[in-house]
């Protein structure tokens, strides 16, 4: 594949965007903060999941969420690159798009993982039980998930023509992946409806495999969640891959 | 070996036939065919939303053309576009850089993307940004430049992987007189030392004038007159001698029997005349005038700017075209977008 070296510099692109704003980086962590050390140890007051503490509960789906919103933000960023010009530029290179789409999977994959370590790191000064050899097959698990949800960014992304649509994809889209996830609530003991929603939701899966892998704690086995997770994974590279190779700009 | 020999034998680095870009009902491009010699720097000159750049970003292969072909260097633009890109450069009339990275970034990003070789791209980064004079800032965040020296930024980048056909959509629009003089004696410099070919559309008479060698006017997608500048401007009749006298049609009598005066009319107590080489007849004409003992106060000169040639060939100037909002491309385009 003639195309390793543009792969590696579109995707040090994104490390090198991301690393410059610092604000995205302490914005993407807010909200996960409050809901872990809030929501997480307001509710572990009174509440207790699998008999474990409810913040060891939240922990890994707070870690979804993080990678989720990162990664959806990082593929969505493509209608940024097209505002200001710059997709054109990628697009007249002789470049094909597939690697074009497989480099800023990677580089934002690689931005919402650095994003998901400092959750972490977060969540264990909270006081979420989690070991440290289990830690490092989180990550390459966060990573897998993350090229997922930003190749659905960019999927997303390849259809819009500016960021107004972007709340809509946030409300309609990225808030009910994460309430319906398991994230917050066991799933075994929701309500029918919700149950059967969240079959068809990836992020399912995510919080469940990260949840089996942090805390040792799951309604099904690893190898379903992945297995699952992976067919995700492929399906949604190759939209992405279709959709950008589709636009005309 | 029989494509390369083919490339060789064919002296043009450009050629389309019949290319033609609806959108919708909408004809961006109707119909073009042309001819762009290797070398050569040619001008598309047209008002804003005549289809320059639509035409432009066909052969650049970002959009399909609707039917025609063309090729760019002795590659087809629909079969062989990875060809065409290895030896085009773009400069587009809107700004494409990474305003987030710095101008080194930026150009390493474009060498690595022309998969140029490590060394190669040190080097003529460094060429190319002494060349738009921005050395001193290679390391800086492209966000704190100023208009011109992003053009310039991205004149650099165009030019980085040297190019067989450089683009340049506009290439000074909005820019300071300064800047702009700056840019074209880059362009001159580029076509003189390197030999590459220049397409550039603008929508300004002078610098069309100034920097190319063939201009295609081209309105409402169509490709009204192609030649060399000079030609356009013969093509008009010559220069156009104004003579202020109190007895003009006395005068117009007199000069109305010279073979190489064209049309002659009075107004105004002025006399117009139509003659070749208007600055070598003078002396003549004021010779005949001093022998009928006609007084004239004086005489001047207008040579045919590519905006007569313009108003000549579309009936009206390339203001008036611009002042209409509704024929601008773009507001056509995005209004149908609108409306589904």
């Amino acid at each position: 594949m003639s195309d390793l070296i543009p792969i590696y510099h579109i995707w040090r692109r994104e490390l090198i965007r991301f690393s410059r704003s610092k604000s995205r980086i302490l914005g993407s962590l807010g909200m996960p903060f409050f809901f872990l050390a809030i929501i997480g140890t307001g509710l572990g007051s009174v509440v207790t999941v699998a008999n474990g503490s409810y913040l060891d509960f939240m922990a890994p789906g707070i870690l979804a969420m993080v990678v989720l919103f990162g990664s959806i933000f990082s593929g969505v960023l493509v209608i940024m690159d097209r505002q200001f010009g710059f997709l054109k530029e990628t697009m007249v290179a002789p470049v094909s798009r597939t690697s074009i789409v497989i480099g800023k999977a990677l580089g934002g994959a690689t931005t919402a993982v650095i994003q998901g370590m400092l959750m972490l790191g977060i969540a264990m000064l909270l006081g979420a039980h989690i070991e440290m050899a289990d830690i490092l097959p989180a990550i390459a698990l966060m990573f897998m998930v993350s090229v997922m949800f930003v190749s659905i960014g960019i999927a997303i992304a390849s259809t819009m023509e500016d960021m107004h649509g972007f709340q809509l994809v946030m409300n309609f889209l990225v808030m009910p992946m994460f309430f319906l996830s398991g994230a917050l609530f066991p799933l075994n003991t929701a309500p029918e409806p919700i149950r059967w929603l969240s079959y068809i939701d990836p992020m399912t899966y995510v919080v469940e495999a990260l949840r089996y892998l942090l805390v040792g704690y799951s309604t099904m086995p690893i190898g379903m969640s992945s297995g699952i997770l992976g067919i995700f994974l492929v399906l949604s590279v190759l939209l992405a891959t279709w959709l950008f190779n589709r636009i005309e700009s | 070996m029989g494509l390369a020999a083919k490339r060789t034998e064919n002296g043009n680095a450009i050629e389309t036939d019949g290319l033609t870009k609806k959108f919708g009902t909408l004809i961006a491009v109707d119909d073009v065919s042309l001819k762009i010699a290797k070398g050569e720097i040619f001008g598309l000159l047209g008002p804003n939303g005549a289809g320059k750049t639509t035409l432009i970003s066909m052969l650049v292969t970002m959009r399909r053309p609707t039917s025609g072909h063309a090729t760019v260097n002795g590659h087809d633009i629909q079969k062989e576009a990875a060809g065409v890109r290895e030896s085009i450069g773009i400069v587009f009339q809107d700004p494409s850089l990474d305003e987030e990275l710095t101008a080194y970034e930026n150009l390493e990003l474009h060498a690595a993307m022309y998969k140029m070789d490590r060394k190669e791209a040190e080097r003529r980064i460094s060429e190319v940004i002494k060349m738009v004079e921005l050395e001193d800032r290679l390391h800086h965040v492209v966000k704190t430049f100023s208009g011109g020296m992003r053009r310039r930024l991205e004149i650099a980048r165009g030019l980085l992987h040297c190019p067989d056909v450089l683009f340049l959509d506009e290439p000074t629009i909005g820019l300071d007189p300064q800047t702009r003089q700056h840019i074209w004696s880059y362009i001159k410099r580029m076509q003189e030392e390197h030999g590459i070919t220049i397409v550039i559309t603008t929508h300004y008479m002078d610098e069309a004038d100034l920097l190319c060698d063939r201009v295609a006017i081209i309105d409402h997608g169509k490709i009204i007159a192609l030649d060399r500048n000079s030609a356009l401007k013969d093509s008009l009749g010559g220069d156009i001698l104004a003579i202020e006298t109190p007895c003009s049609d006395k005068l117009r009598e007199a000069f109305g029997k010279l073979e190489w005066v064209g049309e002659a009319k009075c107004h105004d107590g002025r006399l117009t005349l139509r003659v070749t080489k208007g600055e070598q007849r003078i002396p003549k004409l004021m010779e005949i005038a001093r022998k009928k003992g006609i007084e004239v106060s004086s005489v001047s000169l207008h040579k045919p700017t590519l905006d007569d040639v313009f108003l000549y060939y579309t009936g009206k100037t390339i203001r008036e075209e611009e002042a209409s909002p509704n024929e601008s491309l773009r507001a056509r385009v995005a209004s149908m977008r609108r409306s589904g």
